[in-house]
């Protein structure tokens, strides 16, 4: 009987939850679209002046992909844990960390990622110069990581919480706050032609951090919620 | 084993031994703590006292060990609607441990389930899926099999698919645990039973 290495454990993983989310596409969008009309919203309620709007545009971009990550925090793990799957993945005598640690990076991957690649229209319809959208995808890329990771630790808590979407938000957005200010900071700073090394420097050091961390809290927060 | 569930003293002060090439199902009135005894054997769910041993060995020492000689079927199928019935089989075995196309097609035979090898779980009857889930459990190769009332939804046909698959595992060395409604193997020596009172 040979197991799967842990390689083949996170490739297994990563394509069972991309096919999935191929099935069940509109799901997968929402965080999108969100983003998108949220952003958007902005210049219609304050206005449309250019110059107002890039002093708040920063701002508003992390918080709409902030939000949008919270979205669809909701059905990472619930799925999974309803249809006794999770149960089995505790069962099966391999790392949960790493299982689910795959599983937030297919997340980040459908919820994340093109959060980022959509971030330079977002930002011209907030008047942000193009010089700045490399600054703005670098930040949300490292950013939306680590929100993608604090957020799956929410959710491995409260997914056997009956209705703990809002327990979830509570749980989760003051965690979020470091990345959020060292993200809109780093696109603010860049806006005013100054170095962006220091913000991402840190938005780097906090994924890293996650990356290691966050695994062992998200398998301890999954065997208590599975093991009630 | 000692098991409180709110101010209920469910499991009190059970102790049971289970030996390769037995069956041993537990049986009782619905509420009276079947599936519970069943999750805390699987290491599913903690006790207040007691302890569950596997070779000798506690299990929270020798966990790992544990779970993969260990099958668990709970009421849930652990299914995705959206996979088809090969691909559900294929990942939550390869979990475990290389398996051949082959051999999954095999099994579905085995289990008369071939036909809906692939169509998506949703479009699957009860009974279709619950011979989808043992067809996991006889691949998973494990000699310790947990199964939480394993013919839920079975017709006559399947029940009695199922008790072949279960004598065979008997035969092999194999241990399984049950919790039923309806006995299993009646008669066969190598079978017993534990009836939980409230």
């Amino acid at each position: 009987m040979t197991a799967p290495g842990l390689l083949g454990l996170v490739r297994l993983v990563i394509a069972r939850d991309l096919k999935l989310a191929v099935r069940h596409w509109d799901q997968v969008v929402q965080p999108l679209i969100f983003f998108v009309i949220v952003t958007t919203l902005f210049p219609l309620a304050i206005s449309p002046a250019l110059d107002e709007l890039r002093k708040i545009g920063p701002g508003i971009v992390w918080v709409a992909a902030m939000l949008a990550s919270l979205l669809a925090l909701e059905s990472l793990f619930r799925p999974d844990v309803e249809d006794g799957t999770m149960e089995q993945w505790t069962l099966s005598g391999q790392p949960l960390s790493i299982m689910l640690l795959a599983k937030t990076f297919t997340h980040w991957l459908l919820a994340g990622l093109p959060l980022v690649a959509i971030s330079p229209l977002v930002g011209t319809a907030l008047g942000l110069p193009s010089s700045v959208w490399p600054v703005l995808a670098i930040s949300l890329a490292l950013g939306t990581g680590s929100l993608s990771i604090l957020g799956a630790i929410g959710a491995a808590l409260t997914v056997a919480v009956r209705r703990g979407s809002v327990l979830l938000a509570l749980l989760v957005l003051p965690l979020e706050m470091p990345v959020l200010i060292f993200g809109a900071r780093a696109v603010d700073l860049a806006m005013h032609g100054e170095s962006v090394a220091g913000p991402l420097n840190l938005l780097a050091a906090m994924l890293l951090l996650f990356v290691s961390l966050g695994p062992i809290a998200m398998a301890a927060a999954m065997r208590i919620s599975v093991e009630s | 084993m000692h098991l409180w569930r709110g101010d209920k003293h469910l499991l009190r002060g059970i102790d049971l031994a289970l030996h390769r090439g037995e069956l041993l199902q537990v049986v009782g009135p619905n509420g009276v703590g079947k599936t519970s005894l069943l999750r805390c054997i699987a290491g599913l769910l903690p006790m207040e006292s007691g302890e569950v041993k596997w070779s000798g060995q506690d299990i929270r020492k020798s966990r790992d060990e544990y779970t993969r000689a260990l099958s668990y079927l709970a009421h849930t199928n652990a299914l995705k609607n959206e996979l088809t019935a090969l691909e559900n089989l294929r990942f939550s075995v390869s979990l475990l441990r290389h398996v051949t196309p082959q051999a999954l097609v095999e099994t579905l035979e085995r289990l008369q389930i071939s036909q809906c090898s692939d169509l998506p779980v949703r479009a699957l009857s009860a009974g279709q899926k619950r011979r989808l889930a043992i067809a996991r459990i006889l691949l998973s190769e494990t000699t310790l099999w947990i199964l939480d009332e394993p013919i839920t939804n079975l017709d006559a046909a399947g029940i009695a698919l199922f008790e072949a698959c279960v004598a065979q595992h008997l035969e092999r060395g194999g241990a399984v645990l049950t919790a039923a409604h309806q006995l299993l193997l009646k008669g066969e020596p190598n079978v017993r039973t534990l009836e939980l009172r409230p």
